[in-house]
This record gives C-alpha cells, sequence and structure tokens, in this order.
C-alpha cells in the first residue's frame, strides 16, 4: 500500500481502545496485539472491563478498554500513559483522558458525540472544552457513518453493521502504526466460517478503515515500530490464566498423574477453569462445584484418591475455601489453590487488580495451619510457578496457595514455549508396593514428608480426617504432647521447602543504597521503573519474591546489604509487614497504591527518587 | 476372590459411640452388607463429615476419610470422580448432611454420580449436646428451643425426590436385618442412593421415633415396600394403600369391599416421582410409615461415567495428546 505521508521509526507505543462494553474493543484490542506479535514486536496488553456484562449504554459504567503496549525493545508492562486514545464515545473519553500522554493523539468516533451521550457521559458542554486537550492531537473521524456507509450495500441489518464499527477503528490505528492487516481477516475467516457475509462485512471496514486514514490527512506522519531482539524460539501470546492452566498440565505429564480441577466460578480466576474444562484431550478432570467450598472439598477427595489435585479462586473464595484449606493441612495431602487476587474486602472491585490477598493467604484459617505460599510475577511465568505449586504441593505433600491477580491473569504477552525436559522433574511420594507396616504419618526424617497411599492400594487401607492425628500411626489423638509435637512437625515441614526453592535474586546496581523489594505481579512495572532512574543515572537495586512463605534462605542478607529498603505492593503494605515479622532487624519503607489499577512507572519513578534522595 | 466376613471389615478401633446408641445396630448391618457387595477392601471408601455419626469410618477396615463438617458429600463427590472404580460411601447425618451440608446434599443427588449415602437421622445434634435439627418435629424441645422449636422439618425423601434422585430408601436402626437388605440394593443402584436410617439417640433424643418403632405396635404403624407387591400391613396383614381422588388413603382389607386388588402395588422403577414423593413423605399417625426401597429408578449414567467417557471421546478426536502438542497448537511464530 502507498504511503503518502512521512514514516517516522520510533522505540515503543501504547494504544488504548476504548468504548462501551458492546462495542467490540476488547477484539479490536486482541487483534492489534497479536498482529504486533506476529510482526515481532514485544508486547503486553491489558483488559480493563467492567463488572456488568452490559451496563447501560453510554454511561462510565459501561466503559471497557484495552491497552497494547508494543515495542521495538523489551517490553515489561501495558504502558502507564497511552500514545492513543480510541474512544467511541463520550463516556469512554471521560474514563481514560487521564491515561493519555501530554503529546497523545485522540481519535473519536464523532458520529457517538451527540447531545445525549455527552450528557450521559457527565459532559454540561462541548466534552473537549471540559477536558484539558492542550498538546494532544484531537481527531474527530465519523465512525459510525463511515462504516454504514461502507456495508450499506452488503445485506445486513443496521444492527449488524453497526457491530463493525470497532474494525473500522482498527483500520485507523493499523495505518497510522504500519500494521499488517492479515492476521484480522484471517481471524474474520476462522471466527465466521459458516456466516461469509460478516467476513466480508468485517474485513471491508477494516480496510475502509485503513484507507480513510491514509487520505484524510489529519495525521501528519505514521510511525513505524522495528521488530524487536527477541530471544530465538517458537513464540506464542498467552495470558496469565491460561499459563496457570497450562503449567498445571505440564506438571500432571511430568508427575504421571491425573489433573483434577474442583472450582467454582468465579472473576477473575474463571479462565483457569474454562482452560482446564477445554481439555479432555489431556484427559483433565474438571468438577464445576456448587460452591467455593465443594470446589476445595472435591479437590482434596480427588487428591486422597490419588489425582494431582488442585482448585482455582479469588479473593472471596479464598475466604470460603479456609476451613477446607486447613483439612488438607491436617490429612498433608498435596492440593494447589490458585487465588487470582482482586480487589476487596468483600465482593469489592471484581474486575479490577489487587494484592491484598497476602495475609489471608498466609494467616486466614483457624488453628496453627501453615503452607506453602508462593507469587507468580509475569502473565508468562505463571506457567512456572503454578509448576513448580504443583512439584512442591506433591513432593512436600501440603497445600500450596499460588497467588496471581487481575493483571496478570488477563494480561498477555508474547511467551517463548518451553521445552518440558528443561523442567525439573516431580518424584511422587507414593508408598513402595512391598511395604509391610505402613504407617500413615511415618515420616522422612529429612523432609518430614510422610508418603502417600492411594485407594485401590492392597494393604494400605488407612483413615484420614479433620481431627488431630497421632504422629507415625495417623489416629485420632487428643493427647496434649502429641498435639504440641505435631504443631512444630507441620510448621518445620513447610519450612524445609526453602531448601527446595531457588535464591532471591538482585536486579540492577548491587552497591545500590537503595532495594526496591516487590513480590508477585508488579514485576513488570518495578523493572521498567529500575530501568528508566538507572537510565537516568540513579544507582537502584530491585529483587522481586516469588516465594513468601517459606521465604528464600538468602532473603536476611540480601536485605542487609541495602541501606533503604523500599516495599512497592498494591495494598496497605502487607507484605511490608510480614517481612517485618520475619526480619524485624531492619527497617522497611513503603510504597502504596490501591486503585485497583496496576502501579503506573511515572508513580514508581518518583517513590524511588523521592526515597533516593531522604 | 475369597469370601469376605463382616469381621474382615471391622477396624482396630474401639467404637466410642454412646451405649444404646442406635449407630451399633448400623455399623453391624453395613458390616454385614459389605462382603456381599463384592469389592476388596481396598476398593471400598467411606467417607464422612462431622457428628456422632461421621466417626464411622474408623469403624470400617477400608479407605476412610473424616471430613469437615457438612462437606462429607463434597469429599466423596471427588473420590468417586476421580477414581470410578472405587466403591464409595458417605456417612452422615440430619445436621451435617441437611443443614450445613445441605446445598452439597442437593448436588450430589441431581449429579447423580455412583455413591452410596447413608443419613443417620435422628433428627436432634448429638455430638454438641442437643440441639434442634433441621429433622425435628415442629414443636421439639431441645437445648436451643426450650419453648419448642417453630421449624417445619425437613423430609429427607422429599429432598432427595425434589432434587431428582434416582434411588430413596428407608429403614430404622432396630430393624438391622432389613437394614442390610437395603444397603445390598443401595449399592447395586449406578447412581447416587440415599438410605434414610431412622436412628435413636439414647441420650438427647430417646424415643423420638418410639411411636413406630415400639414392638407392640410398629407392624400397624410402618409398612415395608417391596417393589412388584401389593402395599399391605398391619399386624394382621389386614391394612393397606390405596390411591382415591389423588391421595393416599389408609383402608382395611375386607372392609366396604375392599380387596388386595384394589390396592396399590408398589412399583419402585417408575420414573414418575409423585407417587414415591407420596409414598416418601407418609408420617404417622395419619399414614404408616415407609420402609424399604422407596423409589430405585433406572439411571441412565451416573456422573463420573459420563465424565470417562466424555473424555475418552474428546481424547480420541483430538489431536492434542501431549502439553507439547498443546504449546505448539493454534497461532504460533518463530524468531530466527
Amino acid at each position: 500500500m502507498s504511503k503518502q505521508a512521512k514514516v517516522i521509526e520510533i522505540e515503543e507505543v501504547a494504544i488504548r481502545f476504548s468504548g462501551d462494553s458492546g462495542d467490540g474493543m476488547q477484539l479490536a484490542g486482541t487483534l492489534f496485539s497479536d498482529t504486533s506479535a506476529l510482526y515481532g514486536n514485544d508486547v503486553s496488553t491489558f483488559p480493563d472491563y467492567p463488572a456488568e456484562v452490559r451496563a447501560p449504554q453510554g454511561t462510565i459504567g459501561g466503559v471497557s478498554g484495552f491497552q497494547v503496549h508494543f515495542g521495538h525493545t523489551q517490553i515489561n508492562t501495558p504502558g502507564d500513559y497511552c500514545d492513543v486514545l480510541v474512544a467511541m464515545n463520550p463516556a469512554a473519553l471521560k474514563a481514560n483522558i487521564r491515561w493519555v500522554k501530554p503529546d497523545g493523539i485522540i481519535i473519536y468516533d464523532a458520529d457517538q458525540f451527540d447531545a445525549k451521550n455527552i450528557e450521559k457521559a457527565g459532559y454540561k458542554g462541548d466534552p473537549f472544552l471540559e477536558e484539558d486537550v492542550t498538546g494532544i492531537q484531537v481527531i474527530s473521524a465519523p465512525i459510525s457513518n463511515l462504516t454504514k456507509e461502507s456495508l450499506k450495500d452488503i445485506g445486513l441489518d443496521q444492527k449488524s453493521i453497526l457491530r463493525c464499527k470497532n474494525m473500522f477503528a482498527l483500520g485507523i490505528v493499523s495505518w497510522l502504526y504500519d500494521r499488517p492487516l492479515e492476521h484480522a481477516v484471517s481471524f474474520f475467516n476462522k471466527k465466521f466460517a459458516t456466516k461469509p457475509l460478516l467476513v466480508e462485512a468485517n474485513t471491508k471496514v477494516l480496510y475502509d478503515g485503513y484507507y480513510y486514514a491514509e487520505t484524510i490527512e489529519a495525521f501528519t506522519s505514521n510511525f513505524k515500530v522495528k521488530p524487536a531482539e527477541i530471544e530465538k524460539g517458537t513464540y506464542r501470546s498467552i495470558n496469565g490464566n491460561a499459563a496457570v492452566a497450562w503449567g498445571m498440565m505440564a506438571a500432571a505429564e511430568k508427575a504421571d498423574l491425573q489433573l483434577f480441577c474442583g472450582s467454582y466460578p468465579i472473576t477473575p480466576a474463571t479462565g483457569i477453569l474454562e482452560e482446564l474444562a477445554a481439555r479432555k484431550d489431556l484427559r483433565v478432570k474438571t468438577f464445576q462445584a456448587e460452591d467455593e467450598i465443594a470446589g476445595i472439598c472435591t479437590a482434596i477427595g480427588a487428591s486422597f484418591a490419588g489425582s494431582l489435585a488442585v482448585t482455582t479462586t479469588s479473593g472471596p473464595g479464598l475466604a470460603l475455601k479456609g476451613e477446607a484449606i486447613g483439612l488438607a493441612v491436617m490429612t498433608e495431602l498435596p492440593l494447589v489453590i490458585v487465588d487470582v487476587q482482586r480487589g476487596g474486602p468483600s465482593t469489592g472491585l471484581p474486575t479490577k487488580t489487587e494484592q491484598s490477598d497476602l495475609m489471608q493467604a498466609l494467616y486466614g484459617r483457624n488453628g496453627e495451619s501453615p503452607v506453602v505460599v508462593m507469587a507468580a510475577s509475569t502473565p508468562s511465568n505463571c506457567f512456572d510457578y503454578a509448576y513448580m505449586a504443583c512439584k512442591i504441593a506433591i513432593e512436600h505433600m501440603t497445600p500450596v496457595i499460588l497467588l496471581t491477580d487481575g493483571f496478570l491473569a488477563n494480561g498477555t504477552e508474547p511467551w517463548r514455549i518451553p521445552d518440558l525436559n528443561d523442567f525439573p522433574d516431580i518424584k511422587v511420594p507414593r508408598v513402595a508396593p512391598d511395604t509391610q507396616n505402613w504407617q500413615p504419618y511415618a515420616r522422612d526424617p529429612e523432609t518430614l514428608v510422610r508418603t502417600w497411599a492411594i485407594p485401590g492400594t492392597h494393604g494400605m487401607e488407612h483413615r484420614l480426617g479433620s481431627l488431630e492425628k497421632m504422629n507415625i500411626t495417623g489416629t485420632v489423638s487428643y493427647v496434649p504432647e502429641n498435639h504440641e509435637l505435631m504443631s512444630h512437625i507441620r510448621e518445620n515441614k513447610v519450612q524445609k521447602v526453602a531448601r527446595d526453592i531457588p535464591p532471591l535474586e538482585i536486579v540492577g546496581d548491587e552497591d545500590a543504597d537503595l532495594l526496591i523489594i516487590g513480590w508477585g505481579g508488579t514485576y513488570g512495572h518495578l523493572v521498567t521503573a529500575l530501568i528508566e532512574v538507572r537510565r537516568e543515572g540513579h544507582k537502584v537495586a530491585l529483587t522481586q519474591f516469588n516465594y513468601i512463605y517459606p521465604l528464600p534462605t538468602n532473603t536476611r542478607e540480601i536485605l542487609g546489604r541495602f541501606k533503604k529498603l523500599l516495599v512497592c505492593e498494591i495494598n496497605l503494605g502487607q507484605f511490608a509487614n510480614y517481612l517485618r515479622m520475619q526480619h524485624p532487624e531492619y527497617p522497611y519503607r513503603k510504597f502504596n497504591k490501591i486503585m485497583g489499577l496496576p502501579f503506573t512507572v511515572k508513580d514508581l519513578k518518583e517513590a524511588i527518587l523521592r526515597n533516593l534522595e531522604d | 476372590m475369597q469370601q469376605l466376613k463382616p469381621e474382615d471389615f471391622k477396624s482396630d478401633q474401639m467404637v466410642r459411640w454412646c451405649a444404646g446408641c442406635g449407630d451399633h445396630a448400623i455399623l453391624s448391618s453395613v458390616l454385614k452388607a459389605l462382603p456381599q457387595i463384592g469389592y476388596k477392601h481396598e476398593d471400598v471408601v467411606f467417607v464422612s463429615g462431622i457428628g456422632c455419626s461421621s466417626r464411622f469410618p474408623y469403624y470400617v477396615n477400608t479407605y476412610g476419610f473424616h471430613g469437615i463438617h457438612g462437606r462429607a458429600m463434597a469429599v466423596a463427590s471427588g473420590v468417586k470422580t476421580s477414581n470410578p472404580n472405587l466403591c464409595v460411601w458417605i456417612i452422615t447425618g440430619d445436621g451435617d448432611g441437611l443443614a450445613i451440608g445441605g446445598n452439597h446434599f442437593i448436588h450430589l443427588v441431581r449429579r447423580d454420580i455412583d455413591v452410596n449415602l447413608i443419613l443417620f437421622n435422628n433428627r436432634i445434634y448429638g455430638l454438641t449436646k442437643g440441639q434442634y435439627s433441621p429433622t425435628s418435629k415442629q414443636g421439639s424441645v431441645t437445648k436451643t428451643s426450650p419453648y419448642g422449636t417453630i421449624e417445619q422439618p425437613f423430609k429427607p425423601g422429599g429432598i432427595t425426590i425434589g432434587a431428582n434422585g434416582t434411588f430413596f430408601a428407608r429403614t430404622i436402626d432396630s430393624t438391622p436385618k432389613i437394614s442390610t437388605e437395603i444397603l445390598l440394593e443401595a449399592a447395586k443402584h449406578k447412581g447416587t442412593s440415599i438410605t434414610e436410617v431412622l436412628q435413636n439417640c439414647v441420650i438427647y433424643n430417646d424415643q423420638t421415633f418410639g411411636d413406630i418403632t415400639d414392638r407392640d405396635n410398629r407392624d400397624d404403624r410402618i409398612i415395608m415396600l417391596k417393589h412388584g407387591e401389593p402395599m399391605i400391613f398391619g399386624k394382621n396383614q389386614d391394612k393397606g394403600l390405596l390411591m382415591k381422588d389423588n391421595e393416599l388413603h389408609v383402608v382395611h382389607l375386607g372392609e366396604n369391599g375392599i380387596s388386595e386388588k384394589d390396592l396399590l402395588v408398589h412399583d419402585a422403577h417408575t420414573e414418575f416421582a409423585g407417587i414415591h414423593l407420596l409414598l416418601a413423605n407418609m408420617d404417622y399417625p395419619k399414614y404408616p410409615v415407609a420402609l424399604g426401597v422407596i423409589r430405585a429408578c433406572e439411571a441412565p449414567k451416573s456422573y463420573d461415567v459420563k465424565m470417562e467417557e466424555q473424555i475418552e471421546v474428546i481424547h480420541e478426536k483430538s489431536k492434542i495428546h501431549t502439553i507439547h502438542d498443546l504449546m505448539y497448537s493454534g497461532s504460533t511464530w518463530e524468531v530466527k
């Protein structure tokens, strides 16, 4: 295609598609993101959608957004602020204008900026007079009418025609960033295989949007983002929920166990259950239970019966599962509980991200009830940590809570497909078949791990249960000394997991004064802030915790190396408090946000610079 | 296979129920039934919740799981779904199974997982020492209802049938021979079987079923239902049940010209739940209380079997058989 405008090469771009939740913004964003990944850019995306399936049209509550960040260099976050905002109606503008860079571009559907929609969005008059758009290039495009015009003779009803307007917007942005259109077209062909009219309509509108952008001369230039320097290999795009599901399936395959997931749908964790439910070809069993409690209890039953059992949930569900997690602690059965954290308390902010379930994961149960707690830190490494959570649960005969969050769950990035041979083996602590006089609670003296005897095995018939167990024999015991002994054994057993986890690592300047401390899903933003602050000539280091209970064995030593420790997290300071408890000898500074949103690199940089100074 | 005896299924644990508790008799009925069911020790799993009855798994020499309050149905669902080759029994009570575990109870029945549930119904909370339960008669004076309960009780048969249950039976702790026969029928059923055992709590609710268990009168106050046989009961086998104006009526044979051919014939296998519901809900003094297999209709296929079959079909059709296949499926790209 010929281009008249001049082409400018740039390093990275963030684009936010936003509109009514029925406007197809998630699809436009996903197609743009996949196209960029196929083109060879590094990509990170984040959807921002309302909890309501269809909130009243045109209102702020119904705005759905999708941000794509892609670049020639490594991309670790979906980008705080966007270079381009596509606003399909006034509410989308109102909800998202705060995220537009001061020299950014706003493209809006002029046809939707009528008096009624302007009022619904809460504007009094012209939105572009009420908002400060100084420095921003505002481009008015009659997207709705041009879509109608484009499809007037195609033979579709008006409603179906207007559904295609997201592709007009995608066409505009595709021209602006020199993206090929083939991927979107091949997607239409697959998606609408039985409806050729829709393939034709979407394709036509996409191209018309593209040519419109080329023709109108509103854009002084278009931009080229060259492919990134990426490690060789085969790649695919993956989000955190799929990566968790796949990591667990990989662990089941490696351990040669059947994977069983007992779960109840809950935002933003449902994607894991959906992914697993689709994998009957890998013989995964999913049990959609009647509630959160049944979800975990079926998993415990399956674990007793010899499956690799998992349950998936989010904060409110973890609260409901608390008693049953204690049952898995008492019965010393392997179990993985995935908590995809969201804004709380109570129902809170179901579709928004937060890191506020940490204390609940660590301590939210009756009795002394230790479990392994770990956290993934990028969408794709959810695969690795889900795998490790299963490995630890099986090898140590213990429940493991894996924390991810709404940001990781829905965020996507390119993922170099790993080789399963590179993953450590999983040794299942089964009772040897010829064992005589087997005792359910006899343990390996080193690891304190008991062995797993599975119903169906002759001679190993035994009873497990929620009542306190006599050490070694596993019978019910009310002996005071035994309860104390067992409380220590359960605690020490989990502590000994520390020997199997990798040491904490430092990114950045080993000789800095300031160590930024993060855990879980904030890694991308923290490392981006670190890179930018260092680029500006400051010395600073970062460490990201993936293993929280137990902590890596070198934690104390690492913390002791730095003068200032700044714990950054999306809550009111739970990990800082936890570190204070574990290592009270160090002073901790805190940087916290709790807006239901990921950190912004801008806020983090300011916090880091502030803490470098005082 | 060597024929096992009831003693072979007894564990070495001391049985800790109160002397005179109905649970002893139920245990003995189960021990008698187990060798006849035909599973090996190691293939049998007893799962329970919390309460007096839930101590049961400790007393049988099979695999056992004593869970948390109300959740036996969920734990057992996981066991059976994970390994359908196991013979899974759930031991629960009126509090464990119908109050805190009520939700799991109806969903277990709805899914029709091939497990056998024995509901020990003593109309009281025994382990917590005497509070009313969801099956306590309205007006029951208990520690938490010193002026009598104002709640309507649940009827376990009604709940089971309401949840599209395919098997419901009832027995009394004091008729162990009948209990064993019924448990064998329950075990044979392919789907969820619910067996309600009317059980006496000698400490907190003694004689709650006294009016129907009393030796002198019980034959006039209970009716043993047998598939294919007319509904006759009474000490002298002179009473029966018939259907008139959409209602069950107790009639005397020989009176008003009524003979055996006018009586209802029990059809436990019919899918039609209406008659089963009426029979299951019969209560003394208006009616005799029905014992025996009230409903045992042919279940199409149990949940656990359907899951295995679905997996086989999809596995066969799909090109994806390893995680490697999965990771390379769909859209991928090469970076060289």
